[in-house]
């Protein structure tokens, strides 16, 4: 296992941000979020801890006094991980509708990247994502990484209301707006599955460390998921991940 | 039960905050200057997890069919209980049929009313504070009606309030962000020296600032933000993110704010002047 030059920085009197290189990488994130779930595990006098692409941010109990001790600690403590975190990690069949009336920026992708609508369809199918974070709005999946043909900058001006559903890219990313909301994404398709339940305890199906698969259907099996889902009949495909 | 005869400009129920649900992309929420808000509390006997309402820039008209006690803190907004002016930071007595409204702002943006055993609304995620999506609704609206939790007036110890009008500074005391050290000498020296000025666009989630600075810092890999994050676009506008602030962002933070200095950002409106202080 790669060890990670780690950096400290205290971010106000209860936060510490630990950062990773800064880049999108699956092993970088995978580490990440095992070095979540062995700080969660075996250490006191934390609220919390928060996964990003490349950091975490640790939110003690108390305000944060002695840096130093607290690195040394966190420190010996990474490099301990491997032993003290196992979690089930899954992978999810996502339905996507990517029919024209959904598919609002399909065509400007097309045009933009030189590639014809079946095959920016195809590409995104074809595709195993990581769930890299969840963020923005809640139960919004940050998924990587889309394939290079696929690679399209947000918007300069935001869309005021972007659909519950959408499905979008921005540059490498690909997600999934869990509600109606701004956003500068473009967007290629729907799904009609929920993406949070605030009524869980968990409120999202998927984590940080599992991986997404999209699958093309209909707009009449859109419609049709999307009735199932609302009288809770709808259940999401998903394989467990041995690595 | 309390009616809602005129919700005001933007009045929300608010609390402490949603916590722990971060990882899901949830927003903290919660009480926009919680020092104002835990003194309104406090002034009645509740609690400071008691969940109550917050006013924005004008007040509200609500009518009472219950009797109660109230507290007013935060900006003032002259507020009256049947027309006539009543104190704010002091127990106000509610009969049933009592309607309580408010005049003109003289100072602050935000008001908070505490009603004596708290408001009795639905819980989301461990928190009442109205948020889209996740509350039924985001504020108040006309004809609302506002249940109260059941109190035991004996078991509450009424706190003298520490001070009787609300503190307002234009020092935004703050730490170096993660990303402050990667701005010029000459972009910090603008940041520490500026004064500068609310600009129109501000809400729960963020105050934009009027001045811009020369942004020369690439976009980072989305990374975490909290309320108090000042960020720096590429386009050089200022944000600092308030309460409803996203959980994750891709500018650079630059500063981060004290918790106090948050209260203080949430006292300010359009054209507002303010200055950010390093502490160390």
């Amino acid at each position: 296992m790669n060890n990670y030059k780690l950096k400290y920085f205290k971010y106000n009197t209860h936060c510490l941000l630990i950062s990773w290189p800064e880049m999108i990488d699956e092993k970088i994130n995978n580490d990440v979020n095992q070095f979540k779930v062995a700080i969660e595990s075996s250490a006191s006098n934390i609220l919390e801890v928060r996964s990003s692409y490349c950091s975490l941010l640790v939110i003690f109990d108390k305000e944060i006094q002695d840096i130093d001790k607290i690195k040394s600690n966190l420190n010996n403590l990474y490099l301990s991980r491997e032993s003290l975190s196992k979690t089930d990690r899954f992978l999810w069949n996502i339905p996507v509708c990517y029919e024209k009336s959904f598919a609002l920026d399909i065509d400007l992708i097309s045009k933009q990247n030189k590639i014809s609508n079946n095959e920016i369809i195809k590409t995104h199918i074809d595709s195993v994502y990581s769930v890299y974070l969840i963020g923005f709005l809640p139960g919004f999946l940050y998924l990587g990484s889309v394939d290079k043909k696929l690679k399209i900058p947000r918007k300069k001006q935001p869309r005021l209301r972007v659909p519950k559903g959408a499905v979008a890219i921005a540059d490498q990313q690909t997600g999934i707006y869990p509600q109606e909301s701004p956003g500068g994404w473009n967007i290629i398709g729907n799904t009609p599955i929920n993406l949070f339940d605030k009524f869980k305890v968990e409120p999202c199906f998927a984590k940080p460390g599992d991986k997404v698969k999209f699958f093309s259907i209909s707009e009449p099996q859109h419609k049709l998921i999307e009735k199932e889902v609302e009288f809770g009949l709808y259940e999401l495909k998903k394989e467990l991940i041995n690595d | 039960m309390i009616k809602v005869i005129n919700p005001g400009f933007y009045s929300s129920i608010q609390d402490l905050g949603r916590f722990g649900s971060q990882n899901f992309g949830v927003p903290i929420s919660g009480s926009m200057d919680q020092c104002s808000a835990d003194i309104a509390n406090k002034i009645i006997g509740n609690n400071s997890i008691e969940a109550l309402i917050e006013l924005t820039m004008t007040g509200c008209s609500l009518k009472f069919e219950i009797d109660t006690e109230i507290s007013i803190t935060g900006s003032d907004m002259s507020p009256k209980l049947n027309e006539l002016s009543v104190d704010m930071y002091s127990v106000i007595e509610v009969k049933n049929g009592d309607t309580l409204s408010f005049g003109r702002i003289k100072y602050g943006f935000r008001t908070y009313i505490a009603f004596r055993g708290g408001i009795n609304s639905e819980k989301i995620m461990e928190s009442k504070s109205m948020y889209v999506g996740l509350t039924k609704n985001f504020k108040i609206n006309k004809n609302d009606e506002i249940y109260l939790n059941d109190s035991n007036p004996s078991l509450n110890k009424k706190h003298k309030a520490s001070m009787n009008k609300l503190a307002l500074s234009d020092e935004i005391e703050c730490y170096k962000g993660p990303e402050y050290s990667k701005l010029t000498t000459q972009n910090k020296d603008k940041l520490l020296s500026t004064q500068f000025s609310i600009s129109n666009n501000h809400n729960r989630m963020g105050y934009v600032l009027n001045q811009i600075i020369k942004n020369t810092i690439k976009p980072i890999i989305t990374s975490h933000v909290m309320p108090g994050t000042v960020q720096l676009t590429p386009g050089g506008d200022i944000i600092i993110l308030m309460r409803d602030s996203q959980t994750t962002g891709g500018y650079p933070r630059i500063l981060q704010l004290t918790d106090r200095a948050i209260d203080f950002v949430a006292q300010k409106g359009t054209g507002s002047l303010i200055k950010f202080l390093i502490k160390n």
